[in-house]
């Protein structure tokens, strides 16, 4: 899967592998085994669409029928890898961060998506008491509560251990950006992790921003998966641009995390967009730099891997981007026609039954 | 029935849960093998094994999120914080997570978990190992706070609190672990969570308070009665979240005089909501001013003999304040 590392019996590196391809695609690349065309087909067709959401909800925002938003933009090879890895094992569990919108988006409607973004009565997370797509989606196995942003990877290690205590054999995947790295609650989950062999999968999404702050200020290091080898596990640097890589990396890593414990995956990534709607990021991020990122757009570089193999003709990504217009369409005037929560709701479940 | 102490009422409490449902599991520091620096739960491990008596990195924080993530999975785990003083690193994960979790997800999610406390002074326990933490987890909605004072209480509130789906912060007075003795039954039972008890009928004046200071209160009540100056009826909340409100303006009402003894710091403390309470709930039945016997506004207690004394309220200053309110 990486260039470097010493390969272990299931290919996961003890030290830290490089990413195969930095710049662009890998044409001459295998597909990874049990991938299908019809398989990335289908994660365009999901990835295109949540991107499609994405622009919509941001032009909301700028209309003022979104409050907030955390665009995922640059992030989603990165993580429909990952989830086209846990969907095709089965049995894994998501603790995603505020920025996995692709993950978050799973298992919702366009429609509930849009309810959720306009704070609208319905939102499957939270029934709008959250910000847009927090809480929880426990039919499709998501727990999302906090911005405390280190605060659910020791969540998601106990989570995993009670699944250990019952016996199952669910893999837990745990997502977080560079800046939750920093957090002593990511030190204190990786640790308890690595002593009980849990399976955990780390995955940090390193796009070198914590909202303003670079990573030369949020760490002495280059690469967060060093750190992994303090924790008596693996740790693996993933070109996150990159979905068949995404997906190669997660697949070994979960089937690794069953077997023998934890494992963190650093996906490298780029953030096209500024940290949320309320951000400027002209005040701290060279314009060169965000050109030089959506040159690597990673919807893009999926689509043109899958027009060059012949995965798809022209005209069915044509459709693939029309169906996504009118989905996006039709989900907006669907939650713009949904009132919100009624104000009774306020007082509710503040405790358990 | 058998007497027991409150240490040991803690300890059969767990381990009957324990054994009761397969759910049930303990984590903390030194829990395992040295059963718990309070011997909490001692015999623990050897009975149940390491799978479910989980000695745990010295990491607090992470105690309280793993033990709240287990809890999401359906586990009831009991977290242990070693010393009421070392909770500051789990507060996040209990006030900002765990008191939210319900009602971030629209009830779809919860926290059925329990997290035992080892708190309070009057053991020359110094600034580390001394603190009264109730009033932070109390102004939390979302937490349950039990503070119970008697062995009896202790078991059937923390089996109450185990078998919970919400957090519940737990608060066992150090002082009381050893002190206190009581009857138990050895059979199972359960205590209802959020209701107060009349520890002693008294007509003149009402003395709220709860933990190691009931007791007191309890001694100072019995002063006051052999002098004949006063029937005080000694309120014991038992629960402080949710708060029984009933029990304790009916009383105030029947008395018309109300002193609140805690330990903990008088500013801001659980006394100054008893207070507000009786002022909005029986203004008109009040025939002196609603007075407070706490902790001073010090950090917490201090180390030095004298110094802690000075600190800790006891039953003379409660018979004192009793006699003044007496002669309003």
């Amino acid at each position: 899967m990486t260039q470097a590392g010493t390969q272990t019996t299931d290919g996961i590196a003890g030290g830290i592998a490089g990413p195969l391809e930095v710049d662009g695609i890998d044409m001459s690349r295998r597909l990874p085994q049990g991938v299908a065309p019809e398989d990335l087909v289908d994660i365009y067709r999901r990835m295109v669409l949540v991107r499609a959401l994405d622009e919509r909800i941001w032009m909301m925002n700028r209309q003022g029928k979104v409050p907030i938003a955390a665009s995922g933009q640059g992030h989603e090879a990165a993580q429909m890898g990952s989830l086209l890895a846990a969907e095709k094992d089965g049995n894994c569990f998501f603790f995603p961060y505020y920025r996995d919108l692709s993950i978050k988006m799973s298992g919702l409607t366009p429609t509930q998506v849009m309810l959720s973004f306009m704070g609208k009565a319905g939102d499957a997370y939270s029934n709008a008491r959250q910000f847009p797509l927090q809480g929880a989606d426990l039919a499709h196995n998501i727990i999302q509560l906090s911005n405390v942003v280190a605060a659910s990877l020791t969540q998601s290690v106990g989570y995993a251990l009670g699944c250990r205590m019952l016996g199952d054999e669910r893999v837990t995947l745990v997502y977080f950006g560079d800046g939750a790295s920093s957090q002593g609650e990511t030190h204190e989950a990786m640790n308890f992790a690595g002593v009980h062999r849990l399976p955990v999968v780390f995955i940090c999404e390193n796009n070198g921003y914590a909202i303003s702050v670079p990573q030369r200020l949020q760490m002495a290091i280059g690469d967060v998966a060093g750190r992994a080898e303090g924790y008596g596990f693996p740790g693996l640097v993933v070109d996150g641009m990159d979905l068949l890589h995404s997906y190669e990396a997660t697949a070994e890593a979960i089937a690794h995390a069953r077997r023998e414990g934890p494992v963190l995956l650093e996906m490298k990534v780029e953030r096209l967009m500024p940290h949320t709607t309320d951000d400027d990021d002209s005040r701290y991020r060279p314009r060169e730099e965000v050109e030089a990122a959506k040159l690597r757009d990673p919807v893009a570089t999926l689509g043109a891997y899958l027009l060059a193999e012949a995965f798809l003709t022209e005209e069915q990504e044509e459709e693939i981007k029309a169906q996504a217009r009118r989905a996006v369409n039709e989900a907006t005037d669907a939650a713009d026609a949904t009132p919100p929560p009624d104000a009774g709701e306020m007082l509710k479940h503040v405790y358990a039954p | 029935m058998a007497v027991k102490s409150v240490i040991e009422a803690v300890r059969e409490a767990m381990r009957e849960e324990m054994r009761r449902d397969e759910r049930v599991f303990v984590m903390g520091e030194d829990v395992g093998w040295r059963g718990g620096v309070f011997l909490a739960t001692q015999g623990f491990i050897e009975e149940f094994g390491e799978a479910r008596v989980i000695d745990t990195p010295l990491a607090e924080a992470s105690i309280m999120g793993i033990a709240l993530g287990a809890s999401f999975r359906g586990l009831h785990p009991i977290a242990e914080v070693e010393f009421a003083d070392f909770v500051w690193p789990t507060v996040n994960q209990l006030i900002g997570e765990a008191a939210r979790v319900c009602y971030g997800t629209d009830g779809k999610l919860n926290a059925p978990m329990t997290i035992r406390i080892p708190y309070g002074g009057g053991i020359r326990g110094g600034l580390y190992h001394s603190q009264s933490v109730e009033a932070y987890f109390f102004h939390t909605p979302g937490l349950k706070v039990v503070a119970p004072a008697t062995p009896y209480d202790a078991k059937g509130l923390l089996k109450a609190s185990i078998r919970d789906n919400n957090p519940v912060v737990f608060l066992e007075h150090k002082k009381t672990y050893r002190l206190v003795r009581g009857e138990v039954p050895e059979d199972d039972y359960v205590l209802p969570i959020g209701r107060a008890e009349v520890k002693r009928a008294g007509s003149s004046i009402t003395l709220v308070s709860y933990g190691l200071m009931l007791h007191y209160c309890l001694e100072a009540a019995e002063q006051l009665a052999a002098e004949g100056v006063a029937q005080v009826e000694v309120v014991d909340l038992r629960t402080l979240r949710p708060l029984d409100t009933a029990t304790v303006l009916e009383s105030v009402k029947k008395t018309g005089k109300l002193l609140i003894v805690h330990e903990d710091n008088i500013t801001g403390g659980v006394g100054s909501e008893i207070a507000a309470l009786a002022a909005d709930a029986a203004f008109d039945y009040l025939d002196a001013p609603i007075t407070r016997l706490c902790g001073p506004d010090v950090p917490t207690m201090p180390f030095a003999q004298t110094l802690e004394d000075a600190y800790m309220p006891n039953t003379h200053k409660i018979a004192e304040a009793l006699r003044t309110l007496a002669a309003y």
